[in-house]
């Protein structure tokens, strides 16, 4: 079944054919890897996703809604979560604290039921906090909860981003460079990770420059170069492709 | 150990409070009473520029709102001025929102200069006498006394008990929602706006509840102040005035309840106790402002880490 739908996306910054007529799809349970050299649009494409970008053309169709011309906020609640690129966590607030963001568009008590501490409202405080546990449990940063995000170590902020986007109950979760930064012990955990996000019924989409990374679990590979669609498929038939050769390892006039 | 010292400061903060009545003169209490007024605008401007981080610098244009409702309302209707307590802050809270929904997508320095315009405005068109109702730059005089059950709050140490009531349950509703998810979406807006949007927070209708919230409370405030002044006119609710609760907030500490109260203290009333140094007390405080922000940019008292109940949180239970 697919769960996300890209239909002949198009976005232009100025002059700049940022993402040009892309269309895949994203089947439920899946891990698909976005990949292309770099400035070839993949970031731009999540941004779409996520309606921090909206599109010039074409449609998202995730889970039955059209997506393009929503915020971003409620694209979360459709049940789309992300990582960014460059880290952005809480800084000055506790890893709990950061995981609970996620939890924060599953839950409905205003200011109200806050102020005079309804039960309903504690005892949604408490669910979240469960869940948030749970999370930080999840991709193992539990010891680390009540630390200030800004002073855990490099991967373990990433992973502290997936736990947030973890948080939000999401049915696609999409990942920017989840390995960027990483040594290859913390890959190899990230690895384990995404594979057990999958078991969970997770969907996973994600952008990666580490070709063995993408190679090892990505089921379906999309590749990108100036925007423009080049490649998609399995692993094996990725590797063997002629335009996606050319793109990484570039073309030799002379042959031409 | 830390939580029991701060319940013992809390607790010898409250007795120091309900002591002054019975050892300072009228003078010294109307001081107090200002502090107090000013605490709790502070704290209404503290949901504005502590917790979301927004630099608002026209606050006394919602304080002028809630203050004229009430004014206006008493003087013309003669509604006693206690009923109109709660609207005067709806007044100040529609007022908020309609001024402050097309701006909210301003970043930093550009709604600071809206902010400052806005309490420009609503000064200069109060000079103005507008509508013919807040009595251009003589304002408003004759407003009525609060009155509980037949007993009218007339001299200044009646007014204490009022304000300072007022000041605790405002810290108590206050204290309570910094525990919720409100503040804590706030508190992510101010970290990082497009971490706090793609986590699932409605940056822009939170950022204007912010506004509606913080008005409402000043706008309450300006009731209350119109009631214990019986008159009001337009330079009461000046720029000055909106940068007095800026500096109360960011000196005491921003998004602090303790610190916001302190920071009132020291702003309010220190330059009553220094009084007789006139023209160099200003000096002073100046010169200590600076060496604040140089040396304890945070406040001086930052706002203390959350707690969690995470003990009671069984491995069984329900989640989200």
């Amino acid at each position: 079944m697919t769960l996300l739908s890209i239909r002949n996306l198009t976005k232009k910054f100025g002059g700049l054919m940022a993402v040009n007529d892309v269309s895949f799809d994203v089947d439920q349970g899946k891990v698909v890897g976005l990949i292309g050299p770099n400035g070839a649009g993949k970031t731009t494409v999540f941004n779409l996703i996520t309606g921090n970008y909206i599109p010039d053309q074409g449609e998202i169709i995730f889970d039955g809604h059209n997506l393009v011309g929503l915020k971003t906020h409620k694209i979360v609640s459709l049940g789309i979560a992300r990582t960014f690129q460059t880290i952005r966590l809480f800084k000055n607030l506790s890893v709990l604290e950061n995981v609970l963001a996620g939890c924060h568009c599953r839950m409905r008590s205003g200011i109200f039921s806050s102020m005079l501490r309804l039960p309903f409202q504690r005892r949604e405080e408490k669910m979240a906090l469960g869940r948030a546990l749970k999370e930080l449990e999840f991709v193992g940063l539990l010891k680390h909860m009540d630390l200030k995000s800004m002073n855990l170590s490099y991967g373990n902020q990433r992973l502290l981003e997936i736990a947030r986007a973890l948080a939000s109950n999401p049915k696609l979760i999409v990942l920017d460079e989840p390995a960027g930064g990483m040594n290859d012990n913390e890959t190899q955990q990230l690895v384990g990770l995404i594979k057990k996000m999958q078991t969970r019924g997770l969907t996973v989409l994600l952008i990666e420059h580490d070709m063995n990374l993408v190679m090892r679990i990505c089921e379906d590979i999309v590749v990108l170069e100036h925007g423009a669609l080049i490649a998609q498929g399995n692993a094996e038939k990725i590797t063997r492709d002629q335009r996606v050769i050319e793109a990484y390892l570039g073309m030799d006039e002379d042959e031409d | 150990m830390l939580k029991h010292k701060n319940k013992l400061l809390l607790l010898a903060f409250t007795a120091a409070i309900l002591s002054c009545p019975f050892f300072l003169n009228a003078y010294w209490i109307d001081v107090i009473n200002n502090i107090g007024l000013y605490a709790i605008l502070a704290l209404s401007l503290n949901f504005i520029v502590g917790y979301t981080g927004l630099f608002h610098m026209g606050h006394a244009a919602f304080f002028a709102v809630g203050a004229y409702t009430a004014a206006v309302l008493n003087t013309t209707y003669s509604v006693p001025i206690l009923i109109l307590l709660p609207v005067s802050g709806a007044a100040a809270a529609l007022f908020a929102y309609l001024v402050a929904r097309p701006i909210i997508h301003l970043r930093g320095d550009y709604l600071l200069i809206v902010t400052i315009a806005i309490v420009e405005v609503v000064r200069i068109a109060l000079v103005n006498n507008v509508f013919g109702l807040t009595g251009g730059s003589n304002g408003i005089f004759g407003i009525s006394r609060p009155e509980f059950f037949g007993f009218t709050i007339r001299r200044p140490h009646e007014f204490f008990y009022y304000i300072w009531s007022f000041l605790a349950v405002s810290v108590v509703l206050f204290h309570l929602l910094e525990k919720s998810r409100f503040v804590r979406a706030l508190n992510y807006i101010k970290n990082d706006e497009v971490a706090a949007e793609g986590s699932g927070v409605d940056v822009a209708y939170y950022k204007l509840i912010a506004f509606v919230l913080g008005a409402f409370w000043a706008g309450m405030v300006g009731n209350i102040y119109a009631s214990k002044m019986t008159l009001i006119s337009p330079e009461s609710f000046n720029f000055w005035e909106s940068v007095i609760l800026f500096v109360i907030v960011i000196l005491g500490g921003s998004g602090s309840i303790r610190g916001v109260i302190l920071g009132a203290f020291l702003i309010v009333g220190l330059p009553e106790i220094f009084r007789q140094f006139a023209g160099a007390r200003m000096l002073v405080f100046g010169g200590a402002m600076v060496a604040m922000m140089v040396f304890r940019p945070q406040g001086f008292l930052p706002p203390l880490p959350r707690k969690y109940a995470i003990h009671k949180i069984k491995s069984g239970d329900e989640t989200l």
